[in-house]
C-alpha cells in the first residue's frame, strides 16, 4: 500500500512538473479510467455529431457550401479516429468502446441531441457549438496524457476553419434577405442555451472538477470556461446584428464580463439523462450503421485471412 | 433499439507513417484500423492526407511493433546522458572558425 | 448547344453519383470507409463545379454554377442511370462506384485530347482522382465478392440489379456523335471492349457472374430517368426552390 501511494505522488510530480504521461509508463488506474471514460466521450461526441450536420448536406444551398460541410462532417469523423486511437492506447478496443455507445453505458456531448431545423442550423453549429468545442480543445492540448494532447493539437489545427465556416454562413445570412436573417435568428435563439450547457453543471454541481485540473485534463473549471466563451460571443452576434437571446445579459463593468441569465438546468438534465429531442434517433442510427456494416467488416477480414493464408502457400511451395 | 455486437474479428490496428515531403524521414502520424496492409494503405491515405500532408505512406501492424517497456527507460536511456562528448557543442573550437 | 449538353452530361454524372455517395456521411461501415466515400463525392463535386462553372462564363448573363446545378429539371438532367440508383446497401454502392469508375477513368483518358480546352483541362485533373476511385472500388468488388458467404451473395445481388444498366455508358446520343466528329466528345466505342474486358476480369476474380442478365431500358442521357431522380432533384434543390434569388 506505502509503494502505491509512493508511485502516485511520484507520477503526481511528473504531472507537475509538465512532463506527459506515455501509454506504457505507470498510472494510477483511477487516471487510466477517467482517461479511457473521457477521451471516448470525446470521440463519441465527434461522430454523433456528424448526424445533425450530415442532416443537411444533401440540402446544402449552393455547390460551395455542400463541399465546405462534406469537408467539415468528414473531418469529424477524422477526429473521432483520433481520439478513439488515443484511446486504445490505454488498452480498450474501438469495437468495445462503440459496445458502450450503442448500449448507452458511454455519453456524447448533449448538443448533438438538438435538431437542425434549417440550414442557419449549420451556421449556428459552426459558429457557437465548434467555438464552445474550441475552448475546450485548445486547452487539452496540454493535457498530461500524451496521445490525447498530441490527437488534440492535430484536430485544433483542422477544426480552425470549422468555426470560421459557421461564422461565415450566420454572416451571409444576416447581412441576406429578411427571411435569411429570421432563420439566422430563429437558430440562435434555438442554440445559444444548449451552447452554454455544453460547459456542464455548474462548478458547485461538478465533483469531479478539482481531479481533472491536478491532472490537466481541465485547467479552468465549467463556470470560467462558460464565462469566456459568452465573453468572446456576445461581441460576435452584435456585429452581425443578432440578438442574443437572454434578457438578463448585460456588460459588467466590475467584473469586467457580461452577466448572463439563469440556465436551464431541468433541460440540461433531462437531455442528459437520453430524453432531449434527438437522444433516440441519433444512438439509434449510430446502431444501424454499425449493424448493417457487420458483414462488411466480416467479408474484409475473411478476405484479408484467406490472401494471406494464399500468400502463406505460395511461400513454401516456392 | 437495434442489437449492436461487439464482432470477434476487429480490423486489426496498423501505424501510420507519412512522409510530408521528399528529402524528409516519415514520422507518426496516428494509427487506424485495416483488414490488411493495402487497405491500411488507402485508409491512410484518406484520413491522414486529406490536407496534402504527405508523399510517402508506411503502414505497419501496431502488433508488429517491438518496444522499450517505460521501466527500463533508465538502464536504456539515462547511460547517454553523460555523454556529452557525442554531441557536437562538447568541442570548443575558436569562434572565428565558421562552418565546422 | 449540343457541347454546353454534353459538359452537363459529364458534370450530372459526378453530380449525381457525388449526391448518392454524400448521403452516407456518417453512416459507413467504419470510420475509415466512411472518410474514404465522402473523400470521392468530394473528388465528383469538385469536378462538378469545374465543368459548371466553365459553362456558367459560356453562357454569360445571370447563369451561375449554382443556378445550373440547382434550378434544372428533371429532364434536363443527362446523367446515366446507373448513377441514380439507390444505396440499397454496401454491396450496391461498391458495384454500382466500381462499374462507374473504370468507364470515367477511361472517359477522361480519351478527354485529356479534348479539343475543347476546357473539358481537356478538368479532364487531366480529373483523372488522378478517378484512377484512386477505381483502385478503391475495385479492392472492395475482391473483398466482398471473395469474402463471406454472405458478402458474396449480396455482391452477386447488386450485380444482377446494377449490370443491366452498364450498357447506357456507351449510349450515343445524337448530339453526342457530331462532338465526336469535331473531337470535342470522347468516342466511347474505342474504349468499350476494354471496358468489358476489365470489368468482367474484376468480376471473374470475385465469383461474381452476369450470366443471364439483359439490358434494361435505360434512356438517362435523353432526359428519361427512373423515378429516382425526381426525389433526388426534390432534396438536392429544395433551398434554392424555397428561397428563389438569394445568396448563401
Amino acid at each position: 500500500m506505502g509503494d502505491k501511494i509512493i508511485l502516485e505522488d511520484k507520477f503526481q510530480k511528473r504531472i507537475d512538473a509538465g512532463e506527459k504521461i506515455e501509454p506504457k509508463d505507470w498510472m494510477p488506474e483511477k487516471y487510466r479510467k477517467t482517461h479511457i471514460r473521457q477521451i471516448s466521450q470525446h470521440a463519441h461526441s465527434e461522430i454523433v455529431g456528424m448526424l445533425p450536420e450530415g442532416n443537411w448536406i444533401t440540402r446544402a444551398p449552393s455547390l460551395r457550401r455542400k463541399v465546405g460541410l462534406l469537408a467539415k462532417v468528414q473531418d469529424e469523423a477524422g477526429h473521432g479516429l483520433y481520439l478513439y486511437s488515443a484511446a486504445e492506447t490505454l488498452g480498450i478496443s474501438r469495437d468495445q468502446l462503440f459496445d458502450q455507445l450503442h448500449t448507452g453505458k458511454a455519453k456524447y456531448s448533449s448538443i448533438f441531441n438538438y435538431p437542425t431545423l434549417s440550414w442557419a442550423d449549420i451556421g449556428a453549429i459552426g459558429w457557437l457549438v465548434d467555438g464552445a468545442a474550441i475552448i475546450n480543445q485548445v486547452m487539452l492540448t496540454r493535457t498530461s496524457f500524451g496521445p490525447y494532447a498530441r490527437a488534440m493539437v492535430r484536430i485544433c489545427k483542422e477544426e480552425s476553419f470549422h468555426q470560421r465556416q459557421g461564422y461565415e454562413i450566420m454572416l451571409g445570412l444576416a447581412n441576406g434577405t429578411p427571411e435569411q436573417k429570421e432563420m439566422a435568428q430563429d437558430a440562435l435563439n434555438r442554440f445559444w442555451w444548449p451552447s452554454l450547457m455544453m460547459f456542464g453543471p455548474r462548478d458547485e454541481d461538478s465533483p469531479n472538477t478539482e481531479q481533472s485540473v491536478k491532472w490537466k485534463i481541465k485547467r479552468k473549471t465549467n463556470d470560467e470556461l462558460r464565462q469566456q466563451f459568452i465573453d468572446i460571443t456576445v461581441p460576435q452576434a452584435e456585429y452581425i446584428g443578432l440578438t442574443i437571446p437572454d434578457p438578463d445579459l448585460k456588460w459588467n463593468e466590475e467584473r469586467g464580463h457580461y452577466d448572463f441569465g439563469e440556465i436551464d438546468w431541468d433541460e440540461f438534465w433531462t437531455v442528459v439523462k437520453g430524453n432531449g429531442p434527438c437522444n433516440k434517433e441519433r444512438l439509434q442510427a449510430r446502431i444501424d450503421a454499425w449493424d448493417e456494416g457487420s458483414w462488411v467488416r466480416d467479408a474484409a477480414m475473411s478476405y484479408a485471412e484467406k490472401q494471406a493464408n494464399q500468400i502463406g502457400k505460395e511461400k513454401l511451395a516456392s | 433499439m437495434g442489437k449492436s455486437e461487439i464482432s470477434k474479428n476487429e480490423w486489426p490496428l496498423y501505424e501510420i507513417f507519412i512522409r510530408s515531403k521528399n528529402g524528409l524521414e516519415h514520422r507518426h502520424a496516428g494509427s487506424l484500423h485495416a483488414a490488411d496492409a493495402e487497405m491500411a494503405i488507402e485508409n491512410a491515405r484518406d484520413v491522414y492526407t486529406r490536407r496534402q500532408e504527405g508523399v510517402s505512406i508506411w503502414v505497419v501492424p501496431s502488433a508488429e511493433i517491438t518496444a522499450t517497456q517505460s521501466d527500463e527507460a533508465g538502464e536504456l536511456f539515462e547511460p547517454a546522458a553523460d555523454k556529452v562528448y557525442r554531441h557536437p557543442t562538447f568541442y570548443d573550437l575558436p569562434i572565428e572558425l565558421k562552418h565546422i | 448547344m449540343s457541347v454546353d449538353r454534353y459538359i452537363l452530361s459529364l458534370s450530372d454524372n459526378s453530380m449525381i453519383l457525388g449526391h448518392r455517395l454524400s448521403e452516407l456521411c456518417g453512416h459507413g461501415p467504419t470510420l475509415e470507409t466512411d472518410i474514404a466515400l465522402t473523400n470521392i463525392s468530394l473528388d465528383l463535386f469538385g469536378q462538378v463545379r469545374g465543368f459548371l462553372s466553365v459553362l456558367a462564363a459560356r453562357q454569360g448573363s445571370d447563369v451561375t454554377e449554382d443556378s445550373l446545378a440547382f434550378l434544372r429539371r428533371e429532364r434536363e438532367h443527362f446523367n446515366c442511370i446507373l448513377t441514380e440508383l439507390p444505396n440499397t446497401d454496401f454491396a450496391h454502392i461498391i458495384v454500382r462506384q466500381y462499374f462507374f469508375d473504370v468507364f470515367h477513368k477511361m472517359q477522361l483518358e480519351v478527354l485529356q485530347q479534348s479539343t475543347d480546352q476546357d473539358i481537356a483541362a478538368i479532364a487531366v485533373k480529373s483523372l488522378k482522382e478517378a484512377k484512386y476511385h477505381e483502385r478503391f472500388s475495385q479492392s472492395w468488388m475482391l473483398r466482398l465478392g471473395d469474402g463471406t458467404e454472405v458478402s458474396h451473395a449480396k455482391m452477386q445481388v447488386a450485380v444482377n440489379t446494377l449490370y443491366p444498366y452498364v450498357h447506357e455508358l456507351f449510349d450515343l446520343t445524337e448530339w453526342e456523335k457530331e462532338l465526336i466528329e469535331s473531337g470535342v466528345a470522347a468516342d466511347t466505342e474505342t474504349i468499350k471492349e476494354e471496358y468489358y474486358r476489365l470489368i468482367h476480369q474484376t468480376l471473374a476474380q470475385a465469383n461474381l457472374s452476369t450470366d443471364g442478365l439483359s439490358n434494361r431500358y435505360a434512356k438517362g442521357k435523353h432526359g428519361m430517368h427512373t423515378e429516382n431522380l425526381g426525389f433526388i432533384l426534390a432534396e438536392f434543390q429544395y433551398m434554392q426552390r424555397a428561397y428563389p434569388q438569394m445568396e448563401w
